[in-house]
């Protein structure tokens, strides 16, 4: 006897891109650019962001930031200290950041009043790739700490991603990093991918980096 | 690992669509996997009997259809699958390449039912085991 055939031909993920249409929908409508950072552990995310935010406050932008944290609220704290609305989105263990969650965490914020929406998503290369949170622009970070490999290893993050930032190059010769092998194997797994160099510590590179939003914000 | 949410969602689409059209008992779930959808084979296999558990899809067989990465090169024109996700380069002519034209999916293609005499079977053996 023939099985009975019921056909679906439906994303797993269906809810959330849907979700995150709407919310690209809502930024888009706004004018606010919304970007969404990934990473290791430790990369360097939360100091490069509160270097950014504090650059685009001084130029009279005006940004908010929402940031995934597994257990604790210090990459909160130390965001906030540059002067620009801050929310935790508390994950309770999920390793990554779903649609759902920006949308109840932007609560009653008016998207209207800001330029920028940062998202520093859970610390993790794997998890949070498959799951779309509306943003305009995903941004990976490495670390010249990590191996110039890395991005072989986890080809469907850096491959999602739009532009791709080596942060700590202030101790980029301390630690040997191989810069020609890290740029090769970025390109390898995202061909014509922007990479961009920093060191959120002495400053350099900085100011490539939100020249560079900047100019994206402009363009959509 | 974000393997046991991604099963989670799965058995919520598959099962509001058995449900939807009154499908019954479900026995086999077959689901397209783009070698770039970040989605571990072996470990969303391991989760799916977890998240099964208590709905239509209880006791059913998971079976996933890998998909290679199909790239399309400006160069040459012409598609090729990629043999290693490490290196997007046309397998023509050897040219980077980032236009994807297969291998992000994560969807579910379709159900097969429990037939009513593969129901009654199971019915039965059950009543014949107590
Ligand atoms: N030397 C150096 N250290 C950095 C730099 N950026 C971040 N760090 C350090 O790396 C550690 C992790 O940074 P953090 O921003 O918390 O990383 P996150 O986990 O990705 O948010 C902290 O001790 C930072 O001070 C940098 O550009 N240079
Ligand atoms: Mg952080
Ligand atoms: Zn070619």
């Amino acid at each position: 006897m023939q099985p009975r055939i019921l056909q679906i031909q439906q994303s797993v993920l269906s809810k959330n891109d849907e979700l995150a249409r709407g919310l690209r929908d809502r930024f888009t409508a706004a004018g606010v650019t919304t970007i969404n950072v990934v990473s290791s552990p430790g990369s360097g995310k939360t100091l490069l962001l509160t270097k950014t935010i504090e650059r685009l406050v001084a130029r009279g932008y005006r940004v908010a930031t929402l940031v995934g944290d597994l257990a604790t609220d210090n990459d909160a704290r130390r965001l906030a200290e540059a002067g620009a609305p801050v929310r935790q989105i508390v994950t309770g263990g999920n390793c990554h950041l779903e649609a759902h969650m920006i949308e109840e965490y932007l609560g009653d914020w008016d998207l209207k009043d800001y330029d920028f929406l940062f998202i520093e998503n859970v610390g993790n290369l794997v998890c949070p790739s498959s799951y779309d949170l509306g943003e305009d622009f995903r941004i990976v970070i490495l670390s010249v700490t990590e191996g110039e490999d890395k991005p072989l290893k986890y080809p469907p993050m850096f491959n999602s991603a739009d532009l791709a930032v080596i942060t700590k190059i202030d101790i980029a010769e301390a630690v040997e990093f191989n810069r020609d092998a890290a740029h090769a194997s970025i390109q390898s797994v995202r061909p014509g991918m922007t990479i961009l160099e920093v060191s959120a510590k002495t400053g350099e590179g900085v100011d490539v980096w939100v020249d560079t939003l900047i100019k994206r914000h402009e363009g959509t | 690992m974000h393997e046991l949410s991604i099963a989670h969602s799965l058995v919520e689409v598959a099962s509001k669509a058995a449900l939807n059209a009154d499908a019954g008992h479900v026995a086999r779930v077959h689901l397209r996997l783009g070698l770039l959808a970040g989605v571990e084979k072996d470990a969303l296999l391991f989760c799916y009997d977890i998240a099964a558990e208590g709905t239509v899809l209880e006791g059913s067989t998971l079976e996933i259809e890998e998909l290679p990465v199909i790239v399309h090169c400006a160069a040459c024109g012409v598609d090729t699958t990629l043999d290693t996700i490490q290196r997007f380069a046309c397998g023509n002519c050897g040219a980077l390449t980032g236009d994807i034209r297969q291998g992000k999916e994560l969807s579910i293609d379709y159900l097969e039912l429990e037939t009513e005499d593969a129901a009654e079977n199971i019915a039965d053996s059950a009543e014949r085991a107590e």
